[in-house]
């Protein structure tokens, strides 16, 4: 099942998707366009990794790492499904990062690898901007860079694990204005997600509602006002992003 | 202004004090770093790190720094605030012993450091406008009792209110947040069966235990 949470007329509804438009937790059947679209989770902690893919980390001509690359974002930076981002207006180097993020379903502890999906609860997309003018070699990447508000949108729908049954083989790209510019798969993680939970897990616990965004393939560009971006994962959903001066 | 916010994320700053600048030096302009900090740096203490009276070693860990430092909580939304009237989204302050595994580098994000549960021990909340000369307090570290670190808020590059300017330039800081002033790097060290105490005048001090690991396959 595909879920969703959504404002219709002033008032946070739970959606699920059925044959392209949303039901309501009411039994109303609602085109989607109709809605705005919240996050399909309000997210704990939330976990990025960077370099997790090793195309991506040659592109930015780091070497892959020995342990996941982790750093943490707060909810500020969360936005959901067809938001506005806003482009600072000293930028020079904005760009998208499209990534699978993992919804953690149950408190989870020293989990091993081959147990890992019995906490996850589902999938969503994320598109994780980087600003990379403000990059600064302390704890980086630096929240200035990664942690700006609104600029990590997730969504549109949390997808149920069981439906997803192999998500190491899932095919992600992005489109900016639908041109694609960013392609790859989840096949090519350097941490796949049973070793991202086992890693995380082994530090501190887990708990439901934590994400975790497993990083990012090659293809960046640098995205301006006026610009659209969707970032889509194979049978995750296509999250549209809109980029506007600020 | 006093709020009954929910407890919020907890924003942690790092060289924003003179000793710790000074000390590290030449080592700013080198290799990984390569140039001195200019923004403010930030770290997050997660929710699962927001404890009280006991911090239990990682697994593997025989040592853990205590750093002390004193949060702003937050009273309401703040987005790009200036730096004139920057304090008054300031609800309360709060001592904080920010607990650590040692790493000398801050070259990446201090997950594994900073981010295991309990690590974040924080003592009772004062409403701010019931703290006269922040800037003049003083923290104090002790282990079993002796004082291993003392330090005056006096020595902050960004004094509170630059620094809530600065970091709501960038992101917004909700009610119920809290952005600490930014802790010494390197500081004193604890381990299992000590007794750590911060105390700043005018609060309640801020007592914890450093406990054993748990042991493997033991439920924490």
């Amino acid at each position: 099942m595909k879920r969703a949470r959504i404002l219709l007329d002033g008032t946070v509804h739970a959606a699920v998707e059925e044959e392209g438009l949303l039901r309501l937790s009411d039994g109303r059947l609602i085109a989607p366009e109709a809605v705005d679209w919240l996050p399909p989770v309000e997210p704990r902690t939330v976990f990025a990794l960077g370099l997790n893919y090793a195309d991506h980390a040659k592109e930015l001509a780091f070497k892959a790492p020995e342990t996941p690359l982790v750093f943490l974002k707060g909810p500020n930076t969360i936005a959901g499904h067809r938001a506005s981002t806003r482009r600072p207006a000293d930028a020079t180097f904005m760009h998208y990062e499209c990534e699978l993020a993992v919804v953690i379903g149950r408190t989870a502890r020293d989990v091993p690898r081959d147990r890992a999906y019995e906490v996850v609860a589902g999938y969503s997309v994320a598109n994780d901007y980087a600003i990379r003018d403000y990059l600064e070699n302390y704890y980086r990447p630096n929240l200035r860079v990664k942690n700006r508000d609104g600029c990590t949108p997730l969504g549109p729908w949390l997808v149920d694990a069981a439906d997803v049954p192999d998500p190491m083989n899932l095919s992600l790209r992005t489109l900016v204005n639908g041109r694609v510019t960013q392609e790859g798969s989840t096949r090519d993680m350097i941490f796949d997600v049973p070793h991202l939970i086992a890693y995380l897990s082994s530090i501190m616990t887990l708990s439901p509602g934590d994400v975790i965004l497993t990083g990012t393939p090659e293809g960046l560009a640098d995205v301006v006002p006026g610009d659209t971006v969707t970032t889509e994962i194979e049978g995750i959903g296509s999250l549209v992003n809109h980029i506007v001066a600020g | 202004m006093q709020t009954s916010s929910p407890q919020g994320m907890v924003y942690g700053v790092i060289l924003n004090d003179r000793p710790t600048l000074d000390r590290l030096g030449p080592a700013l302009s080198q290799p990984p770093y390569n140039a001195p900090p200019k923004a403010p740096i930030l770290y997050i203490k997660p929710y699962n790190t927001h404890a009280g009276a006991a911090v239990r070693l990682p697994r593997g860990a025989e040592r853990v720094e205590v750093a002390a430092t004193l949060g702003l909580v937050i009273g309401r939304d703040a987005t790009a605030l200036d730096e004139a009237t920057a304090m008054d989204a300031v609800a309360g302050l709060r001592p904080i012993l920010d607990v650590s595994l040692p790493n000398p580098s801050v070259y990446r994000p201090p997950v594994r450091e900073r981010c295991f549960d309990g690590s974040c021990p924080m003592g009772g909340t004062l409403p701010y406008a019931a703290v006269a000369g922040l800037e003049a307090l003083t923290l104090r570290t002790l282990v079993n009792g002796t004082v291993v670190a003392e330090r005056s808020l006096s020595d902050l590059v960004r004094p509170p209110a630059r620094l809530l300017a600065e970091v709501t330039g960038f992101m917004t800081l909700r009610a119920g947040d809290i952005l600490h002033l930014g802790i010494a790097l390197n500081g004193p060290q604890a381990g299992a069966g000590d007794r750590v105490r911060l105390e700043i005048d005018g609060f309640a001090p801020l007592d914890i235990a450093i406990e054993d690991a748990a042991a493997e396959g033991e439920t924490p």
